[in-house]
């Protein structure tokens, strides 16, 4: 009976087909270390922000008038309220942490090097319009610190020549950010940029089993077709897909063994994100800032405005340069340089361990780098922060600059043929 | 790539030590879970604080049920204002008036101690001296030019600031130096109760929570063992 | 490839111990997300007991009040009425007020605590709509019974206990809702007696 009911459900839409192509026979490298749990960590963050997210509009007013004491309504009145809050605020921190270390994971292994360059683009694409979704999301509570962070980051686009200050304006849909932004900034936040992500998820995700995932060696695990003695095919089935044209050597199915592994990256990840979300959840001022407790008021500027840390980097970039223009030409360069990252890359060796010295060297020049733009944003703009900040500003797009030049001609070691370790 | 780890992690505190100097607090050292004191410090704070500070997030009913004041008691003892024990805690100041009279509307403290810190709310209580300059004749060391007369000053007593920016008493109050600090520091330990309500509640969860995540913990990794040890 | 023989006890074993223990973990995320949806401290402290000063009342007058935005009938019967409803008990459909429409200390023969006050919600239990008070006409309902109330919508009758008359609509008698009497000038509508 139940059987029947499923071949027929089978013929017409092909679910248990899809379940083993993209999971019980999806042909995975053995070899994943550390770093290739962020993107099912993100995927976990994802959901908990969208189930919260819900949640909370369930209580949430979003308007100039009621926002800040709305929160506060949720915090206080509402049953686990605070809970749900702080899961959510704690979420939108914890996604940018999986998120940066995925995409370090993808620049180390070149992850994203043909063929897997739409997969990249797909994923800068998820990262960008999460960086909307947070900006838009920081507004909500209408603290001190929202209203004031939302005005700053509007006004770059009052640096665009001609167009900027009605681009502003319309942005704002008011003469100074008010409860019009708020609700439109709401609706973006809660309904059109999680169907946005959503869809950019699955495309993602749809690329990568189309391309097969990469390795931390790099190697490529589909070998030609009739190239592989037989006593070394793999024992595991994989779907015809993925065989029809290839051996599939080194690869183990993601279910059940990379389940059960995430498994326990995925409980790893939550004790240390129940950790700081039952014992600090304002995360030491960087996840829930102190002047966001002070309802938003127009006519006080908090003693110093910072971005939440995750825009850190883009702010200080954005900081350092001394011209409005230039400043928001800097910023977006920074991304839109991630962007082209496949292209800057010349080289055909991807992962770290078999590429040259200078590539390890350059790597971890832009990793710190990063991290020091990072922390700069969330400090005041001395001359001695702005100083380090330039330097480290030269360090990031050094690093696209450099990987351009000695990728062309690079001394690699040689690619094992199959996975190590 | 350990070596990387490290090397990322070396530079972090660099990094940290330029955030720059921090304002001198006093510790608060004060006790949430301590009943007693923050009973005292929701009485100090409706006897001296609520006439002009609302704390127009938190209930009544809520402040008595955490603090252990039974709803009769409470609305015999505790409430000059409001009508029902489900009211938030709020005055009958008119906003406009205020900011005639101080300067400032005065603010709300329900989240003055998130907005803040408790060290901040100990410290600002214990800072006021005296300054001629000002309206009402008070200054204090932490909030410069602050609006509000010191409406503790016949507890506390008179200070006066001597040109190193040290405090010291000109005249004494009706309480010690030692009292004076206990009633402050029970404000500032009730004032961080109202800022979170839930602060020992979140706190105990907490470590059922992630203790239940160990167990977890111990049979998924248990089974991704038993798994892999298909994988060679 | 496997050197030693997969052991399927144990891989079920620890299949169904981290299920389990992951099944507990569902739950108990679950637990905010639902308990979330219970009546706020906002909602509770909206639908907290009311007052109703009953000093006042006249006999045989009705005065409404609101509690947890329903309208409560609340009337003080004169002797003639009290005496009067034990007289149609046959034309009832519940005279003894088994249906449990009212709070135990209610359960008598006039539906009240004190006898003189009735403390009714005033919906009707057939949809909900407001029935009207009759006084000294209500014998256009019901012959010779000379109080009453008549629900406007559907014809749903009820005598001076709330207590509803057979072949009409409504199902059962008028709710009586948890109340008390602090004191003997104080009605609280909302908390039964010894509580507050």
């Amino acid at each position: 009976m139940f059987s029947n009911l499923m071949a027929w459900i089978e013929q017409r839409l092909p679910l248990m087909d899809a379940m083993n192509k993209h999971a019980a026979q999806y042909p995975a490298p053995k070899n994943f270390n550390f770093w290739y749990v962020f993107g099912i960590l993100a995927s976990v963050v994802l959901v908990n922000q969208l189930l919260t997210g819900v949640w909370l509009t369930m209580n949430y007013e979003p308007s100039g008038d009621g926002a800040f004491a709305s929160v506060e309504y949720i915090m206080r009145d509402v049953d686990y309220g605070w809970l749900l809050r702080y899961m959510h605020s704690t979420g939108a921190s914890a996604f940018f942490v999986v998120v940066y270390m995925h995409m370090f994971r993808g620049m180390m292994y070149g992850s994203y090097q043909k063929p897997r360059e739409l997969l990249w683009l797909f994923g800068m694409l998820i990262f960008l319009v999460l960086m909307a979704e947070a900006f838009m999301g920081y507004l909500l509570p209408w603290g001190n610190m929202s209203y004031w962070g939302a005005q700053v980051i509007i006004s770059i686009f009052g640096a665009i020549p001609v167009i900027g200050d009605d681009l502003t304006l319309w942005i704002r849909g008011d003469y100074v950010i008010s409860g019009a932004t708020l609700n439109r900034f709401f609706a973006l936040h809660v309904i059109a940029l999680p169907l946005v992500l959503v869809v950019l998820v699955f495309l993602h995700i749809l690329a990568l089993h189309e391309v097969g995932s990469n390795n931390p060696d790099g190697t490529n695990i589909k070998k030609p077709k009739g190239s592989v003695p037989p006593e070394e095919q793999s024992k595991f089935t994989f779907h015809e897909q993925y065989t029809k044209k290839y051996d599939i050597v080194d690869a183990i199915p993601f279910h059940p063994y990379y389940t059960v592994k995430d498994l326990v990256a995925v409980v790893i990840f939550l004790i240390v994100f129940c950790a700081v979300m039952f014992f600090a959840p304002e995360g030491g001022g960087y996840f829930i800032e102190a002047p966001n407790f002070e309802p938003a008021n127009g006519l006080k500027t908090p003693e110093h405005i910072a971005p939440v840390w995750y825009f850190g980097p883009f702010y200080t970039i954005l900081r350092i340069i001394p011209d409005k223009l230039l400043g928001a030409v800097g910023m977006f360069g920074a991304i839109i340089a991630l962007f082209m990252l496949p292209w800057c890359d010349r080289g055909v060796v991807k992962s770290l361990r078999y590429r040259c010295t200078a590539h390890t060297v350059n790597l971890i020049q832009f990793a710190i780098c990063f991290i020091i733009l990072g922390i700069l944003g969330t400090l005041p703009a001395t001359p001695l922060n702005n100083m380090i900040g330039t330097i480290a500003t030269f360090g990031y797009f050094g690093f696209f600059v450099a990987i351009w030049i000695y990728s062309k001609n690079e001394k690699t070691k040689p690619v094992p043929e199959r996975v190590t370790g | 790539m350990k070596k990387f780890i490290i090397a990322v992690l070396t530079a972090l505190p660099m990094l940290a030590i330029a955030a720059g100097p921090s304002m001198d607090l006093d510790k608060a050292n004060n006790d949430l879970s301590d009943k007693e004191s923050l009973k005292r410090g929701f009485e100090a704070y409706i006897n001296n604080c609520l006439a002009c500070h609302e704390l127009k997030y938190q209930r009544y009913n809520r402040t008595f049920a955490d603090l252990g004041i039974s709803d009769a008691d409470g609305l015999a003892n505790y409430m000059y204002t409001g009508e029902k024990v489900g009211d938030h805690i709020t005055n009958t100041m008119p906003a406009k008036e205020a900011a005639k009279w101080f300067g400032s509307t005065p603010p709300d403290l329900t989240l003055e101690a998130r907005f803040r810190s408790p060290d901040y709310i100990y410290t600002y209580l214990r800072s006021f001296y005296v300054d001629e300059s000002r309206p009402f004749g008070v200054n204090n060391k932490v909030f410069p030019d602050v609006g509000m007369p010191h409406v503790l000053q016949n507890l506390q007593g008179v200070r006066t600031m001597d040109e190193h920016g040290n405090l010291s008493e000109a005249t004494g109050g009706s309480m010690t130096a030692e009292e004076y600090d206990e009633f402050a520091r029970d404000i500032t330990n009730f004032l961080e109760y109202t800022g979170e309500p839930n602060k020992l509640e979140r706190q105990s969860m907490g470590y059922w929570v992630i203790g239940f995540l160990f167990i977890l913990l111990f049979f998924s990794y248990l089974l991704k063992k038993e798994y892999w040890r298909d994988v060679h | 490839m496997s050197n030693e023989p997969v052991n399927n006890g144990r891989r079920r074993f620890l299949t169904a111990a981290t299920s389990v223990v992951g099944g507990v973990g569902v739950v108990g995320v679950a637990v905010p997300f639902i308990g979330s949806w219970n009546p706020s401290a906002r909602a509770k402290a909206a639908g907290a007991p009311v007052e109703v000063n009953v000093s006042k009342l006249e006999p045989g007058q009705l005065i409404r009040a609101e509690w947890r935005g329903k309208p409560v009938y609340v009337v003080r019967r004169t002797e003639e009425i009290l005496s009067s409803l034990s007289k149609h008990d046959g034309q009832l459909k519940d005279p003894e007020s088994e249906v449990p429409q009212q709070p135990v200390y209610a359960t008598n023969a006039y539906r009240s605590i004190k006898p003189e006050f009735l403390v009714a919600l005033g919906v009707c239990t057939h949809l909900g709509c407001a029935p009207t008070h009759h006084k000294g006409d209500f014998d256009q309902h019901v012959d010779g019974v000379k109080d009453g109330f008549f629900c406007p919508c559907h014809g749903s009758k009820f005598d001076m206990a709330g207590r509803v008359f057979q072949s009409v609509p409504a199902p059962t008698n008028l709710m009586v809702p948890e109340h008390s009497f602090p004191n003997d000038n104080t009605l609280l509508i909302g908390v039964a007696g010894g509580e507050a």
